[in-house]
């Protein structure tokens, strides 16, 4: 293997152990990469690794939680699995919040733990946690291994479950024993999982229903998500919006699968979408959900979210149709058959010159905007700005707060794929360690990491990878000096009472990158910004930027919660 | 309303923990459950009986326990024509004069004795849970000490009065 100190590889097979077995396993699974972090129960694990000559690398992260969130990043833009390793107990735990971030946002991970040896398991044995129990809820499937004969299946079905139907972590669990054990004659890797057997071609009834609906449609509207993203569907979809003169709604997630350039769009919807987008989806008649989950944040109050429309749903899961919203249209299938059964059926083209114009008009009278405060940086300008001089081109990662959805408002994105932001379960720490993966996954294409000063102090140990590999990830630090995000719903819905939001003792970002190695620079106004913007994406190494920005900006517009999507607050400066 | 739900289920690891995990995190309301072998070896057959609000938490049912990796098949039988059994294990109080009254009140019920002692004797029920339940009312005032039941385990006749649809086919046209 190719790691951290270039081992050199003595091929000494004299036995054939479990963990020998589960190296070949993952060569044969083309895994690239693996993101991990060792630990006793592990040991023999990583001494295979040592020894191997696999053509993969490993990837030692400074806490698993960076570990597990870079190989979000990597799945995310790759569409591989991301592979991740972790010791048994706090090793383990400290996998939780990825493992659930990755199930709510459907990226697929393979995560290897060690476990404590099968002989203890139960005795509350040293670093014994019940990985099996703890994970059950928050994985697509997982599994403790108590044969290493059986490897070669579970391994093959863990991948096969974590990349197929709706994508999803799947956690393999082994006891110490079990990669210690000698295996003599490992199995098959044939699996029969009759339980799982993803509906991928649509119902042919239920595309020509849709279809009709589509030409008695006078206003009809797309909300694409994710899952065009995941089913490789840009393509299609752009072809059947222009086909048909369909304006499309983007989600958080589904940025990308439409370009926003393309004048149908209407960028992103929801709690911080464009009001354009978002009273399209109140005034359209057909709703044709593409690979979206209808999020509460998308959605805002749900009794009042599309009252005139005939809702039209395509997805790969079952049971995410008519679970939020109910369905008229009900289609189980992969958004790019299901595109490609449209585009394939004759449908009379429905006339929305009218309804498209209208759209237009809200998008030109009610764009984002913003005011430049004089003494600091405007944060929404600093987004146009690496919008501007990445060509829109970058991979962009970003944690959770203002900053993202700024970077999700002001970076408009043509391109699928390069678009990485925890949506589903919001996790702060997420952006830094996601942009590693995307990087590594990634390694010709610019990698921008947008993060605030509060979520980038929660994995910023990270950096130490970043200076390793010399992954040239440009770190774009938002700072505001505050918990913006929630600092802002003290604003607007406590009364200015910043209740533990202000993060008064931040550290000195520039030396902080600079004691790691790495390159740090500091702007305080548009010109050092100007400066500071052209020497970042001039370097082919990595940069930690602090920009210091206006801690009071608000993020505009707003649905407020519990409120409906035509209820927006600061649509108008 | 109250439906019963069987699944056939692949028999693996945790299987059992995943459902109820699954059914407690989605707040359904579970008022039973039973498990055990089917027919084929390594598939297992599982009953529920549910208190459901409305249609649409059926439906999320049906499809969150289809989606299940374990779950090969579900199919909600409450307006089919099944066979619906629970069995009852009731301890009741009773001297040695009692029990022949209380013999007289099971008999009908098809219910045996299968177990006596100085002052109690277990009562052993079969069938519906509707009989089960009046069966314990008229035990009541005798004292029951001790009751344990199995709730319902369930499949369909084998006439049908029309072609059983299960929900896999439903959700997919
Ligand atoms: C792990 C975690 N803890 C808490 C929160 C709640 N939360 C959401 S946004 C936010 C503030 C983020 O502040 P910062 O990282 O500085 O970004 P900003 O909003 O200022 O751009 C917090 C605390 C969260 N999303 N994730």
């Amino acid at each position: 293997m190719k790691g951290e100190a270039e081992q050199t590889t003595q091929a000494v097979k004299e036995v054939y152990t479990g963990s020998e077995l589960l190296i070949e396993l993952l060569v044969e699974e083309n895994v690239d990469i693996i993101f991990g972090y060792p630990g006793g129960a592990v040991l023999p694990l990583y001494d295979a690794l040592y020894r191997s000559n696999a053509p993969f690398r490993h990837i030692l992260s400074r806490h698993e939680q960076g570990g597990i969130h870079a190989a979000e990043g990597y799945a995310r833009v790759t569409g591989k699995p991301g592979v991740v390793f972790a010791t048994s107990g706090p090793g383990a735990t400290n996998l939780v919040t990825g493992i659930t971030d990755a199930m709510m946002d459907s990226l697929p991970l393979v995560i290897f733990t060690g476990q404590v040896s099968n002989q203890v398991i139960g005795t509350d044995a040293f670093q014994e946690s019940d990985v099996m129990g703890i994970t059950m809820p928050i994985t697509k499937y997982n599994y403790q291994v108590n044969d290493a004969r059986d490897l070669p299946r579970i391994v093959k079905e863990a991948f096969h479950i974590a990349n197929t139907g709706r994508p999803g972590p799947v956690v393999i669990d082994i006891p110490k024993n079990i990669s210690e054990s000698i295996v003599y004659e490992p199995g098959s890797t044939t699996f029969d999982l009759q339980g799982y057997q993803p509906t991928e071609k649509p119902n042919p009834l239920q595309i020509v229903k849709l279809g009709s609906a589509l030409s008695r449609s006078q206003r009809p509207l797309i909300l694409a998500g994710a899952g065009v993203v995941f089913a490789n569907a840009a393509a299609e979809l752009t072809q059947f919006a222009t086909m048909y003169g369909v304006p499309v709604v983007n989600t958080l997630q589904g940025l990308g699968s439409f370009p926003e350039e393309n004048e149908l769009s209407l960028g992103m919807g929801g709690m911080h979408g464009s009001y354009a987008a978002n009273m399209a989806i109140q005034e359209c008649d057909l709703l044709i959900n593409v690979g979206a989950r209808f999020d509460d944040r998308l959605t805002g109050n749900l009794k009042q979210f599309a009252p005139k429309a005939k809702v039209a749903h395509i997805d790969i899961d079952p049971a995410e149709i008519g679970k939020n919203v109910p369905t008229d249209i009900p289609v189980v299938a992969d958004a790019k058959e299901a595109l490609q059964a449209l585009l394939e059926i004759n449908i009379d083209k429905p006339d929305t010159t009218v309804w498209r114009n209208k759209v237009k008009e809200n998008q030109t009278a009610y764009p984002y905007w913003y005011e430049k405060p004089s003494e600091y940086l405007s944060p929404q300008w600093l987004m146009e700005q690496i919008h501007q001089r990445t060509d829109g081109n970058a991979i962009v990662t970003t944690d959770v707060g203002q900053h993202q959805m700024w970077a999700a408002q002001y970076y408009k994105f043509s391109r699928p794929n390069r678009w990485v932001t925890s949506g589903g379960l919001g996790t702060m720490g997420f952006g830094f360690p996601a942009a590693i993966g995307a990087q590594l996954g990634k390694p010709d294409e610019l990698v921008v990491a947008i993060v605030g000063d509060g979520g980038f102090q929660m994995t910023l140990q990270e950096l130490s990878v970043v200076k390793q590999h010399a992954l040239p990830i440009k770190v774009i630090i938002v700072n505001n000096e505050v918990l913006g995000m929630v600092r802002q719903w003290q604003e607007s819905f406590y009364e200015e009472r910043y209740s533990s939001s202000l993060l008064t003792a931040n550290p000195d970002f520039v030396k902080l990158a600079e004691s790691y190695g790495i390159r740090g620079i500091r702007a305080e106004n548009e010109a050092d910004a100007d400066r500071a913007l052209a020497e970042i994406f001039a370097s082919d190494e990595a940069v930690v930027a602090d920009f210091r920005v206006a801690w009071r900006e608000k993020v505009n517009p707003m649905v407020a919660p519990g409120k409906a999507l035509h209820e927006m607050l600061g649509v108008k400066k | 309303m109250k439906r019963i739900i069987t699944a056939t289920v692949q028999n693996r690891g945790g299987v059992l923990n995943r459902i109820t995990g699954m059914l407690n995190k989605r707040q359904f309301n579970i008022e039973s459950i039973t498990v055990g072998a089917s027919e084929i070896e390594g598939i297992s057959k599982m009953t529920f009986v549910v208190h459901i609000s409305d249609e649409q938490k059926l439906e999320q049912l049906t499809k969150q326990l289809n989606k299940q990796i374990d779950v090969i098949k579900v199919s909600d039988i409450t307006d089919k024509a099944i066979v619906a059994r629970e069995l009852a294990l009731i301890k009741v109080g009773s001297s040695g004069q009692l029990r022949a009254e209380i013999q007289g009140i099971i008999s009908p019920f098809r219910a045996s004795i299968i177990d006596v002692s100085k002052d109690s004797l277990s009562v052993q029920v079969t069938g519906k849970p509707e009989k089960i339940d009046a069966l314990i009312s008229l035990l009541r005032p005798y004292g029951i000490k001790e009751l344990a039941r199995t709730g319902v385990t369930a499949f369909l006749r084998g006439q049908q009065p029309r072609q059983v649809t299960d929900i896999q086919t439903v959700y997919t046209i």
